[in-house]
């Protein structure tokens, strides 16, 4: 069985799944539940300000079925007395000396603030601490959380003072809210940062009640922005993961990244690890389902990297930030086209409307005897029978196929419509050396057109 | 899932409503299919995978428009219609999984805005014209609701005292609930629908009087009683359809035998077994003359009545009722075989020599179809194998008069669905007729 200890800058933990700061980990009678189910470690929600929190504080985006694809929250750090809070942290890591107890914190940004929460936190036996500069509701008001991690200058700042007192290892927690999430990583490494975490929490309003017209959810008829979290943030997590991960500064540095954002399933902490995190921290998921996900998450992922002969994460940590390009290192010769398997297809024809009205038009309607037919039906016929025998089914024009991939994507059979590289027929080329070479072809439709003469590209 | 469970009261309805958990939950397993299937096995064409995103969207009236566009009987449909042949039977999801459930999912939408369905409909500028519709049931509901919508003036004779025709007086409570039907009625009143209760065509009017009044003339009549069987003892033998209506239309709980028997294997056969189970017969026979490849009733009907205890006694003919002092103690049934084809196409069932056997029973129901209506040829009608003669439009051998429905369809084939069709497609073509457009 593989073996999933975590060593994340001098922290270690049985495993990579860490609690994130959040709700989950507001209690030392929480985080003690959730190291008996089998969590690796806890980011302790965060300590530090007097604050005061409203009801109505999750707001969440639900699609069909689907219940919380996002959640969105207005609390605000832990409303806890803080010596209580330091009691419970210290006697959790006495109970579980082999689990990661980090300490999240937030306070008024002058040195002697900072320094009085770090040596509180070290009293307490914590291994870690985690500076939360993204907090994007409330505590940004007050100057604290995002206002800090916005601005790289404060975020260095602000790192250096913690660094110049604290003894245990300091991760600097990101906030997605920026246009470029480089400069507050590269911040935080100037500052000293032993580690860097992301994403924090998105800005977001997740509905407006159509009855009252009210922000939703409605804190007394008001509402605001909150932090966005949540399977819906993944792919979002997942590029700025990429980009700080694959900074060259911040991995030449050596210092380890904690992705988080929407990781719910084993294989979402798998894609954040080949993308560069060495721990993955977990929220939403568990506060959906409970503490018990951790097995499916271990068990899964060992699995996983039993069957593909992983022993060690750090072994695939990063392995896939190398294949990720910008648009003009892409070679435009490669092609794919979409190929039906005709015995998974259920007829559900739903490739066809989206490949019909918002694609490239090359999904005949084909009946068993061949002839291709158009959509429709007669008024005066009806029944089982003839609507499912020879129901037509649809059928790629691989020629006048672009290889969008829509038709995959829409495809509600799990292996049924499959991207399929097919030789182009030209040599690689790639738009950087191409508009090195040609550079007529950047701004001129005519030579564009005596390009894909020559070279037979044709777009219908 | 509560898709199995039955009411408490023995004839109320099968199904339980969905409840809106179970009808989001449900509508969201929907793939919105394109062309979708199901749309192309309903005989009316409701626009299926749309009212089904409108119950996930909580857009309850939109749901009911777009079925009520194409079917104004959406409510009975949704619980009579044999769903499993039609829009389920065709659903992309049933060869893996189970069929999304659409019979009552349109049953949940109709009833959202019941007591509120002209909302969806919108009613043409006034043509000036109008047109008789004789018979208040789907077909002429149909009919008559469709001619409404094109602005037309019609008035709808009906013999008896209530609207619905079948379904108010021929389908069991287990599957449509009279004020459902009743409820229907009085939509297509709302309408702007003369109705005229107690009118019988041929005998309080004439044909001729409805040409001469009205621009035009659709007539849903439907089917007559059953047939006779011509054995000994008939009188003793109670009228399945009879025996369907009073079960509806009487308050006092009925009367039934411990041990019955039911004449016929259609699926009013299976509603009269079932009713009888239901109200505490002990054991309920249906007997067949040929087997189970050639009855009617539709397969699941079949496995329906399983289920209910009933017991089918196949290749078996009443021969005569078997009576004494108290009345009614059994049957006389004749074994039969299987022979060549005949006339209807299906294997002919012939007598085994010598061979007959009695089933017990305190009562006998038959439920053998019904005759064609004797009206068609007393009106003078064009008439084939017992059935009004219409051509493509719908029109009979009369000029400017129509007929749709059963009265037009062969047994077995007929449903309500189709008879709400024909009424839908006649509607237009009627009103191509009158407003002179093509034909």
């Amino acid at each position: 069985m593989a073996d999933l200890t975590c060593r994340f800058a001098g922290i270690t933990s049985p495993n990579p799944f860490w609690l994130a700061s959040a709700p989950p980990t507001n209690s030392g009678a929480q985080v003690h539940r959730a190291f008996e189910a089998g969590w690796g470690g806890a980011v302790w929600k965060t300590i530090g300000a007097p604050v005061l929190n409203v009801s109505n504080r999750y707001g969440a985006w639900h699609h069909g079925s689907q219940r919380m694809l996002g959640i969105n929250n207005i609390e605000l750090i832990s409303d806890r007395p803080l010596a209580d809070n330091l009691r419970e942290i210290a006697e959790v890591k006495r109970a579980w000396p082999n689990r990661a107890v980090i300490v999240s914190a937030m306070v008024e940004s002058t040195p002697e603030a900072w320094h009085e929460i770090v040596r509180q936190i070290e009293d307490t036996g914590a291994d870690g601490i985690e500076l939360n500069y993204g907090c994007p509701h409330g505590m940004n008001e007050r100057g604290m959380g995002s206002a800090v991690g916005q601005v790289p200058e404060y975020c260095e700042q602000i790192t250096r003072w913690v660094k110049n007192v604290a003894k245990i290892p300091v991760i600097v927690k990101l906030t997605p809210n920026i246009t470029n999430i480089i400069g507050p990583a590269r911040a935080a490494l100037a500052g000293g940062a032993d580690a860097i975490s992301l994403i924090n929490t998105i800005n977001s309003i997740t509905a407006v009640d159509l009855e009252s017209f009210d922000i939703s959810p409605s804190i007394g008829g008001k509402g605001g922005h909150g932090g966005y979290a949540g399977p819906a943030v993944k792919p979002i997590a997942l590029n700025m993961l990429a980009s700080v991960a694959g900074d060259e500064l911040i991995s030449k540095s050596g210092i380890p990244v904690s992705g988080m954002g929407g990781i719910s399933v084993w294989q979402d902490a798998a894609e954040f690890v080949l993308l560069g995190a060495t721990s993955v921290q977990v929220c939403t998921a568990a506060m959906h389902y409970g503490f018990r996900i951790i097995d499916d998450l271990c068990d899964g992922l060992s699995n996983w990297m039993d069957a593909r002969g992983i022993a060690d994460l750090n072994d695939i940590r990063g392995k896939s930030l190398p294949r990720l390009s910008s648009f003009q290192d892409l070679d435009l010769s490669f092609r794919a086209v979409a190929r039906i398997d005709a015995d998974k297809c259920i007829q559900c024809n739903l490739c066809y409307a989206a490949c019909n009205d918002a694609a490239h038009q090359c999904i005949d309607l084909v009946n068993s005897a061949g002839k291709v037919i158009q959509p429709g039906y007669s008024e005066r016929e009806s029944g089982k029978r003839l609507a499912t025998e020879d129901r037509p089914k649809p059928v790629v024009r691989e020629d006048d196929c672009v290889g969008c991939r829509l038709c995959h994507n829409v495809c509600p059979v799990e292996g049924c419509i499959d991207m399929v590289e097919v030789p182009s027929g030209r040599q690689s080329i790639t738009w950087a050396k191409l508009s090195a070479e040609k550079p007529e072809l950047t701004n001129d439709w005519d030579a564009m057109k005596r390009y894909r003469d020559a070279m037979g590209i044709h777009i219908h | 899932m509560k898709s199995d469970a039955v009411t408490s009261a023995p004839l109320g309805e099968l199904l339980t409503p969905f409840s809106d958990h179970e009808a989001t939950l449900e509508a969201n397993r929907c793939l919105y299919c394109y062309d979708a299937p199901c749309i192309h096995a309903c005989p009316t064409h409701i626009d299926i995978p749309t009212f089904i995103k409108r119950i996930a969207d909580k857009n309850l009236l939109g749901s009911a428009k777009t079925i009520l566009e194409s079917n104004l009987l959406g409510a009975t449909c949704s619980r009579v219609c044999p769903v499993q042949e039609l829009c389920e039977g065709a659903c992309v999801l049933g060869s893996d999984h189970p069929p999304i459930q659409i019979g009552r999912l349109q049953r949940y939408a109709m009833d959202a805005i019941r007591g509120r369905e002209t909302q969806t409909v919108s009613i043409g500028d006034e043509t000036g014209k109008s047109i008789a519709i004789v018979g208040a049931g789907p077909a002429g509901l149909s009919c008559a609701g469709e001619l409404r919508k094109l602005g037309h003036a019609v008035t709808l004779l009906e013999r008896r005292a209530v609207g619905g025709g079948l379904s108010t007086y021929g389908i069991i409570q287990l599957r449509e609930p009279i004020d459902i039907a009743i409820g229907e009625a009085a939509f297509i009143e709302r309408l702007g629908v003369k109705f005229e209760y107690g009118v019988e065509l041929g005998h309080d009017k004439s044909l001729a009087e409805l040409r001469r009044d009205f621009d035009a003339v659709y007539i849903g009549v439907g089917l007559g009683q059953s047939p006779d069987l011509h054995i000994p003892g008939e009188e003793w033998i109670f009228d399945g359809l009879r025996l369907i209506e009073q079960s509806k239309m009487e308050a006092a709980p009925m009367k039934l035998g411990q041990r019955v028997v039911v004449i016929g294997a259609g699926n009013t056969a299976i509603d009269c077994a079932t009713i009888a189970k239901r109200l505490g017969a002990t054991d309920v026979t249906i007997i067949y003359r040929r087997t189970i490849d050639e009855m009617t009733a539709y397969p699941h009907e079949y496995e329906f009545a399983k289920a209910e205890g009933i017991r089918f006694e196949f290749l078996a003919q009443p021969s005569a009722v078997i009576t004494d002092e108290q009345g009614v103690t059994g049957l006389t049934c004749q074994r039969m075989h299987l022979g060549p084809d005949d006339s209807s196409g299906r294997p002919s069932s012939i007598p085994v020599p010598d061979e007959t056997f009695v089933v017990e029973a305190d009562q006998i129901i038959k439920a053998i179809g019904q005759v064609r209506h004797p009206l068609a040829s007393l009106l003078g009608l064009g008439i084939e194998n017992g059935y009004i003669t219409v051509d493509e439009n719908f029109e009979t051998t009369l000029a400017g008069v129509y007929a749709g429905g059963d009265c037009i369809r062969a047994t077995g084939a007929a449903s309500t669905v189709m008879a709400v069709q024909d009424g839908k497609l006649a509607a237009r073509s009627i009103h191509q007729a009158i407003m002179g457009g093509p034909s």
